[in-house]
C-alpha cells in the first residue's frame, strides 16, 4: 500500500492516530454515552423512536457484519434469523405464556439451530451458492410465517407483552430506547472482542484466502459456520426485543428488503469495520428521515449509493485505518 | 521403508483423464532434508497438494507419522504435523506480519467465541502465548519486531518468503514442505535460505521437503534428492548419484531451458 | 376429474411454467459460464423485459393489433433493448470488478438488481400494470384435457428460442468461442479469441432470452410489476443448479423439471399452492446439498 498512499490517506491516518490515544478514546466513549443518555429528554419522543430503530439496526448490522464483513460470506436472507427471534418470542409468550426472559434463550437457540441447518450443508459449497441459498431461506421463512396458523398467517401476531426487568416494566418508548442502547453497546463490545480473537482472525484468514487458511490448519467449514451462527444469534436477540417493543409482528417486517437494508448498513460504512458498520446503520435509518420527500425514491437512492460504493470505494465510506494487532 | 516419517506408495492422480502423477513411491525420513526436482510441469506441486490434502489421488496411500493422510481434509493434515509454503508467496493480504504468522497457531490453540467474548483469563493467556510463540518464529527466520505490525504484503519479497516460513513454523510441524523457496531471491538471500533450512532441521528438529529449481541450492542443502518427470518418479538418491543418472540428464535435456536449469 | 386428467393438466401447467424458468435459467447459466458470476440482476432483466415488451406492444398495437403477431414484435423489440441493457450492465458494473474479490462482485450484482427494481418501482409507483392483449381463450380439447392455443404458442416459442440458441452455440464460430471462454478464459485469450466481445454477446443473448420470457409471461398472465423478477430469478437459479450450472442443456432440462415439480408439487396433499414457492426452495437446497454439480454439470476437482 505504501507506494499508492495518497496525501489524503496519510492525513487520515494521522488523524486516526490522534484518536488512538487512550485519553481521547475514553473521552470520546464517555461523550457518546452522555449523548445517548440525554437524547430522549433533549429531542422528544419521535426522535427517540427513530433512534431506537437505528440502534436495533446497529445490532443487526453488527451481527451481519460478522458473516459478511469478517468471514466474507454473502447472506441475503439475514432477516430470516431476525424473524426467528421475533416469532419465537411472540409464540412462546402469547401461546404458551412463557416469560420473556425464559423465551429469549429459546429464541437464540432456535436461530442458532436454523443457522446450522442452513449453513451446515451449504457452507461447503462455492460462496456464491450460499448467497442464493440464504435468499431462498429468507423467503421460506417469510412464506412459512405467512401461511402457518401458529405465526398468525399474513396478519402476524399482536399483543406481545412487554417484559419486566427486576421490577422495571419496560414499557414506554424511552424504556425501550435505553434497552436498545444497552443491546447496541453489548453488540459493539462483543464484536470488538470477537474481532481480536483466535476465531475472529480465523474469519479474516478464511475471507482473504480459503486455501491458505486451510493449509494453516483452519477448519474452513467450521469457522464459517461459527460466523453464520454468531450472526444468527445477534439477529435473534434483535428480533426478540423488536417483538417486545412493537408488541406486534407481521411477515412483511422480515422481507427481502429488510435483509437488503441490513446488508446496506454493513456495506455502506465499510464491511468488517465496526465504526463503519455503526455509521452505516445510522445512515440506513436516519437517511430516509432526512430524505422524506423522496418517497419511493428512497430505496433507489440507497441502491445507487450501493452500486457507486462498490464501483468506486469498495472498502466503504469509513476511512481506512492502520491495522492494529 | 517403514521407518520413514512420510511415506507415499503408488500415488496416482489425474485431472479429467490427464495423468498428473503415476504410481509415485516416495519417502522422507525423520530428520532429513529431501529435495524434489524435475522439469516444469512434472507434477511436483501436485504431489505437495496430494500430501497436504488439497488433491485427492485416485489411488495409492500416503502415511505420515502413523496417520493415514488420504482421508484427511487439509486442515487435519496440518494438525497432524505437516506445514507448507506456496510457490507464489501467499500471505494474507491486508493483514500484518504478526497476524499472518498467528494463523499458524490456530490448530494448536483452543479458545472459542465464548471465551473471547467473556475475555476469560485462559483466553487472554492463550492470546499472549500465541503472540510469544509467533515472535519466536519470526525471530528464528530473521524478521525483526519493527516489521511485526506492517502489512505483510508490503515487505520486501525476500522477507515475505521468510514470513511465510515463520507462518508455517507456527503450526509446529514435524515436516515442512517448501515450494520453490528460493524463487526470486538473490544470491545472498539464497545463502541465508540454505542456512535457515539447516537451522530448521538442526535446531527445531523439523524434517524438510523442498521443491526447487535452483539445483545448486538443492545439491548443497539436501541429503536425498528425488526426480519427478511427467508424473513419474525416475530417480532417487544422493546429489552425486542424481548428477550422474542418465535418466535425469535426459529428462532435463528434453527441456528447452535445460542448460538454465541443470547447472551441475 | 380423474387422476389422469389431473396429471395431464399439471403436465401442461408444468410445461408452461418450465418454459419460463428454462428461458431465464439459460441466461443465468450462460453468464455464469463465461464470467463465473451469479448475476442476481438476471431476474430483474426478465422484469424489465416484461415492461419493455408492454411498452413496445402499446406502441405497435394500433398497427398490428395485440394478438400474438403484435406480441412477437413487442417481444423482439424488448429482447433487443434488454439485450443492450445487459451488455451495458456488464460493461459498467461487472467488467471493472472481474479482478475484485468474489464478495464484491456479488454485492455489485445485487446493487444492479436493486437499481433495476427501484427504477421500475419509482416509475410505476409499485402498482401492478395490466398487460392488455387481445389473446383469445380458444384451445383444443384432448378428451377432458383443455390446452389453450396460448399455452401451445408459448411453449413452442420457447422451444424455438432454445433450439436457436443450441444451434448458435454448437454450430457457429461464435458459439464455439463462447464455450472456449467458459472453459478457460485466459487460454482463450491466448488463442486469439476476443474475450470481451464474447462476454458482451453472452450477456446480450442471456438478457434477451430473459426479456422474451418476461414479455410472454406478461402477456400470458396479464399483469406485470417491479418485483416479478425476484422469485423467477431465484427459481431460474434453482433450475440452472438442477441442470448443472454452466450447462446450457442443463438449464433447459432444469427449467422443465422445476416447472413440472412445482405443478405436481401443488397436488400433493397438505402442500397446496400457497406452499409452492417454499417447495421450490426446498428443492434448491436439497439439490445443492445432495448433488451440487446438478444433473448435467461436470464435477471438477478444484485446482489451487
Amino acid at each position: 500500500m505504501t507506494p499508492r498512499d495518497t496525501a489524503s490517506d496519510r492525513l487520515r491516518d494521522r488523524i486516526a492516530a490522534r484518536f488512538e490515544s487512550p485519553a481521547l478514546r475514553w473521552g470520546g466513549i464517555g461523550l457518546i454515552l452522555v449523548l445517548m443518555a440525554v437524547l430522549p429528554a433533549a429531542l422528544g419522543q419521535y426522535a427517540t423512536v427513530i433512534m431506537t430503530n437505528a440502534l436495533l439496526y446497529v445490532v443487526l448490522a453488527l451481527g451481519l457484519n460478522v458473516v459478511v464483513g469478517f468471514a466474507g460470506l454473502l447472506d441475503l436472507g439475514y432477516a430470516a434469523f431476525f424473524a426467528v427471534g421475533a416469532y419465537t418470542i411472540g409464540i412462546l409468550t402469547l401461546d404458551f405464556g412463557v416469560n420473556f426472559w425464559l423465551a429469549l434463550p429459546v429464541a437464540v437457540l432456535a436461530a442458532a439451530i436454523a443457522g446450522v441447518i442452513i449453513g451446515g450443508p451449504t457452507l461447503r459449497l462455492r460462496s456464491d451458492y450460499l448467497a442464493i441459498v440464504t435468499l431462498g431461506f429468507g423467503e421460506i421463512v417469510r412464506f412459512s410465517a405467512r401461511n402457518l396458523a401458529i405465526t398468525g398467517k399474513a396478519s402476524g401476531l399482536s399483543g406481545i407483552g412487554q417484559p419486566w426487568l427486576f421490577g422495571w416494566h419496560i414499557a414506554t418508548p424511552t424504556d425501550f430506547y435505553f434497552v436498545f442502547c444497552a443491546l447496541a453497546i453489548l453488540a459493539v463490545v462483543v464484536s470488538l472482542r470477537l474481532e481480536n480473537s483466535r476465531l475472529g482472525r480465523a474469519w479474516l484468514y478464511v475471507r482473504h484466502d480459503e486455501d491458505v487458511a486451510e493449509a494453516m490448519g483452519i477448519n474452513r467449514v467450521a469457522v464459517k459456520l461459527a460466523a453464520y451462527v454468531t450472526g444468527a444469534i445477534f439477529a435473534a436477540i434483535g428480533g426478540a426485543f423488536f417483538a417486545a417493543n412493537l408488541g406486534a409482528i407481521s411477515p412483511e417486517s422480515f422481507s427481502f428488503t429488510q435483509s437488503v437494508l441490513i446488508l446496506m448498513a454493513v456495506i455502506l460504512g465499510g464491511m468488517g469495520k465496526i465504526p463503519g458498520v455503526i455509521l452505516g446503520a445510522f445512515i440506513v435509518i436516519l437517511g430516509p428521515e432526512l430524505l422524506r420527500n423522496l418517497g419511493e425514491l428512497r430505496l433507489m437512492v440507497f441502491a445507487v449509493m450501493l452500486l457507486l460504493i462498490m464501483l468506486f470505494r469498495p472498502s466503504g465510506i469509513w476511512p481506512k485505518r492502520g491495522v492494529r494487532s | 521403508m517403514s521407518g520413514a516419517l512420510l511415506n507415499l506408495s503408488g500415488v496416482s492422480l489425474a485431472f479429467a483423464g490427464n495423468t498428473v502423477l503415476q504410481n509415485v513411491d516416495f519417502q522422507v525420513a525423520e530428520g532429513a532434508v529431501v529435495s524434489l526436482i524435475g522439469p516444469n510441469g512434472a507434477g511436483k506441486t501436485s504431489l505437495f497438494n496430494c500430501i497436504t490434502g488439497f488433491y485427492k489421488p485416485q489411488s495409492g496411500a500416503i502415511t505420515f507419522d502413523g496417520h493415514e493422510l488420504l482421508k484427511l481434509r487439509p486442515h487435519r493434515v496440518t494438525a497432524s504435523g505437516i506445514a507448507r509454503t506456496f510457490q507464489n508467496v501467499r500471505l494474507f493480504r491486508e493483514m500484518t506480519v504478526m497476524q499472518n504468522v498467528m494463523s499458524g497457531m490456530h490448530s494448536r490453540t483452543r479458545s472459542g467465541a465464548i471465551a473471547a467474548i467473556l475475555r476469560l483469563p485462559s483466553q487472554r493467556a492463550e492470546e499472549a502465548a500465541i503472540r510469544d510463540y509467533c515472535e519466536g518464529c519470526l525471530r528464528f527466520v530473521g524478521v525483526g519486531p519493527e516489521e511485526y505490525d506492517r502489512i505483510a504484503t508490503t515487505l520486501a519479497y525476500g522477507h515475505q518468503r521468510r514470513v511465510e516460513i515463520a507462518r508455517a513454523l507456527a503450526t509446529q510441524p514435524k515436516l515442512l514442505l517448501l515450494d520453490e523457496p528460493a524463487a526470486g531471491l538473490n544470491a545472498g538471500e539464497k545463502q541465508d535460505l540454505i542456512a535457515l533450512i539447516r537451522r530448521i532441521r538442526d535446531e527445531r528438529g523439523i524434517s524438510v521437503l523442498l521443491i526447487e529449481h535452483d539445483t545448486g541450492l538443492v545439491m548443497q542443502v539436501s541429503e536425498r534428492i528425488s526426480v519427478l518427470d511427467h508424473g513419474a518418479m525416475i530417480a532417487e538418491g544422493t546429489a552425486k548419484q542424481i548428477q550422474s543418472n542418465p535418466k535425469v540428464i535426459e529428462a532435463y535435456l528434453g527441456q528447452e531451458d535445460a542448460e538454465a536449469e541443470l547447472d551441475f | 376429474m380423474s387422476v389422469f386428467d389431473i396429471i395431464s393438466h399439471q403436465l401442461v401447467n408444468g410445461l408452461v411454467l418450465g418454459s419460463f424458468y428454462a428461458l431465464v435459467a439459460l441466461g443465468y447459466t450462460m453468464i455464469f459460464g463465461v464470467i463465473k458470476l451469479l448475476n442476481f440482476a438476471h431476474g430483474d432483466l426478465y422484469m424489465v423485459g416484461g415492461f419493455l415488451g408492454f411498452l413496445s406492444l402499446s406502441a405497435v398495437a394500433s398497427v398490428v393489433g395485440s394478438d400474438w403477431p403484435g406480441i412477437f414484435i413487442a417481444m423482439f423489440l424488448s429482447m433487443i433493448a434488454v439485450g443492450c441493457i445487459g451488455v451495458v450492465i456488464e460493461r459498467v458494473a461487472y467488467h471493472p470488478m472481474l479482478a475484485a474479490p468474489r464478495l464484491s462482485i456479488l454485492i455489485t450484482a445485487l446493487a444492479v438488481s436493486l437499481v433495476l427494481q427501484n427504477t421500475v418501482l419509482s416509475l410505476t409507483g409499485g402498482q401492478y400494470t395490466a398487460f392488455k392483449t387481445d389473446l383469445g381463450f380458444g384451445g383444443i380439447n384432448l378428451g377432458s384435457l383443455f390446452i389453450s392455443y396460448n399455452q401451445m404458442v408459448l411453449v413452442a416459442t420457447s422451444g424455438v428460442l432454445m433450439i436457436a440458441l443450441h444451434l448458435f452455440v454448437t454450430r457457429t464460430q461464435f458459439g464455439r468461442a463462447m464455450r472456449a471462454v467458459s472453459i478457460d478464459m485466459d487460454m482463450s485469450q491466448l488463442l486469439g479469441i476476443n474475450v470481451p466481445v464474447i462476454i458482451a454477446v453472452t450477456f446480450f443473448i442471456g438478457s434477451a432470452l430473459a426479456a422474451a420470457a418476461g414479455t410472454m409471461a406478461g402477456a400470458y398472465y396479464g399483469s406485470i410489476w417491479y418485483f416479478m423478477g425476484f422469485l423467477i430469478g431465484l427459481k431460474a437459479f434453482t433450475a440452472a443448479v438442477i441442470g448443472g450450472i454452466g450447462s446450457i442443456p442443463g438449464a433447459m432440462l432444469g427449467g422443465l423439471i422445476l416447472g413440472l415439480l412445482e405443478a405436481f408439487g401443488t397436488q400433493i396433499p397438505f402442500i397446496g399452492s400457497e406452499w409452492k414457492d417454499v417447495f421450490s426452495f426446498a428443492v434448491l437446497i436439497l439439490v445443492l446439498v445432495l448433488k451440487p454439480t446438478g444433473l448435467l454439470g461436470k464435477s471438477e476437482q478444484e485446482r489451487m
